[in-house]
């Protein structure tokens, strides 16, 4: 690890503050990732601002019926919030599926979307990596690349975003609210990541300086059929190679409403809110359910060791969706 | 040390280096006792408790919060002391294995751990009992499923999982009743 000076932010505009006079700093908050890449040379901060004595730890109705979830909030506090097991259990069925008890409560929602892609070329110094080192090539896309991307790639990157919570949030157009130099602002969270075209070393839109404080989940009738169904090489504690966050809003056997994001497939949780859409007023079938799947990897492409993922991910889907069906 | 250090950076950095930090005054609450240390910014919890102070029961494995050897508990909730800095710490309530003990009288999980027989090597053994403890505290495991989930982020490379399992049930059992 490299030497740096340490500075703890006392509210959100000490710390964007801080962060407007300083180069080449990170905000430190559950540290979970940022300090494994630090102890790897892969980040190498010259100061860290520590966020995380920041009172946004509350988890609180909004005016709109819906949730909003404090960026400092730990992701162990969320998943077990009573709130969000009974309005959005997906998303804490999608915590849960992720890191362990101890990183879950260390680590925070603001934090998890800040989670750095677990592409081992990306981790190793010794290796070409546009992400880490823009324009030195990527080994990944001629090398073992078996957790790797197979949508949205570009020819610089194919690495994926690690995060499980993100995979629901992003089915559950959540919202980031964002305050930096120029004041507030509200992302959209399909907008939030970013895919890796020529510049895979930024992977969201945020700039220099913005701190995430809090995130809203928009109220809906999801909470019945709901799962994440993560496939990973182990059955715990692992990242996943496909993972299907799932929801389903049911009149009957009609499908009301439809969210289908996956994880482990791309540079950021992949969703098409237009095969969603389509699936809108037909039967809740495994028919249908293929269609959807199919729409959602009509554009995949794998790269060798990856491949297996493309159909893998279009079985996750069907299973996650016909499970969730039955589960009235 | 810090020699070392600036070295090895500047070797990947085009940037010029930041001014070395002074190590700072990081007050931390360990086991009941209170200890004040002039640290820098980047030593891990882990690091301040086994370099700094010697409380070595809390051991070092992955360094990488992939094991768990390095459990302890921060105001009653277990965290890898490795992926935290000991500053970012500061005034916090720390308890590691040794304070878990009153005396000589043991705490019930250590007592459950040589009832069951729940370690061999012993090397992420008070990794395995923090987090049980902190398994405990949280109330979120009901069966043995949940624990075998709620433990998944301690690995025993002895392969002691169903004593450790059964120890867990012990306890458990004596918590409800």
């Amino acid at each position: 690890m490299n030497t740096f000076s340490y500075t703890r932010a006392n509210d959100v505009a000490d710390a964007v503050q801080n962060g407007s006079v300083k180069t080449n700093f990170k905000f430190i908050a559950g540290g979970t990732n940022l300090l494994d890449l630090m102890k790897e040379n892969v980040e190498r901060p010259d100061h860290l601002i520590d966020l995380s004595r920041i009172t946004l730890k509350e988890i609180e109705d909004t005016a709109d019926g819906g949730l909003r979830l404090g960026a400092l909030a730990t992701n162990a506090n969320t998943a077990y919030n009573q709130k969000v097991e009974e309005r959005y259990p997906l998303l804490s069925k999608a915590i849960l599926a992720g890191a362990s008890p101890q990183l879950r409560n260390m680590a925070t929602n603001g934090g998890n979307l800040f989670q750095r892609t677990r592409c081992y070329y990306f981790y190793d110094l010794a290796t070409p990596c546009n992400k880490r080192e823009p324009g030195s090539g990527c080994s990944a896309i001629n090398g073992y690349n078996r957790i790797h991307a197979i949508l949205g790639t570009s020819e610089h990157c194919i690495a994926t975003h690690p995060s499980d919570m993100c995979v629901a949030l992003a089915a559950l157009d959540a919202k980031v609210n964002v305050t930096g130099i120029h004041g507030e602002k509200v992302i959209d969270f399909a907008d939030f990541h970013r895919l890796p075209g020529d510049q895979p070393q930024f992977d969201n839109i945020l700039e220099p300086g913005d701190v995430v404080t809090s995130l809203d989940l928009p109220k809906n009738n999801l909470s019945k059929h709901v799962t994440y169904l993560k496939l990973r090489d182990r059955q715990s504690y692992a990242f996943a190679i496909v993972s299907v966050a799932a929801a389903l809003e049911l009149d009957g056997d009609v499908i009301k409403d439809i969210r289908v994001a996956l994880g482990g497939v791309a540079h950021k949780p992949w969703r098409i809110k237009s095969a969603e859409i389509a699936l809108i007023g037909k039967a809740a079938t495994v028919e249908n359910f293929k269609v959807l799947a199919e729409n959602l990897l009509a554009d995949a492409k794998g790269f060798g060791s990856n491949t297996f993922k493309i159909e893998l991910a279009k079985r996750a889907i069907v299973r996650a969706l016909t499970e969730v069906a039955k589960a009235i | 040390m810090l020699d070392f250090f600036k070295q090895a950076s500047g070797s990947h950095e085009t940037t010029l280096a930041p001014p070395p930090a002074e190590p700072a005054e990081v007050r931390l609450n360990i086991n009941g006792q209170q200890h004040t240390l002039q640290i820098a910014p980047w030593v891990s919890l882990l690091d301040a408790l086994r370099e700094y102070i010697g409380f070595t029961g809390t051991k070092k494995g992955c360094d990488h919060g992939q094991c768990g050897a390095c459990t302890v508990l921060v105001d009653g909730v277990r965290i890898n002391s490795c992926m935290t800095l000991a500053i970012m710490r500061d005034g916090q309530e720390i308890t590691t294995i040794e304070g878990l003990s009153h005396g000589k009288e043991l705490h019930p999980m250590q007592k459950a751990f040589i009832d069951h027989d729940a370690f061999q090597c012993g090397y992420c053994t008070p990794g395995q009992i923090c987090s049980a403890v902190g398994l405990i505290n949280e109330g979120k495991a009901n069966n043995l499923e949940d624990i075998k989930e709620l433990m998944s982020g301690n690995i025993c490379r002895c392969g002691a999982y169903t004593n450790i399992n059964a120890a867990i049930i012990q306890v458990k059992g004596e918590v409800q009743s």
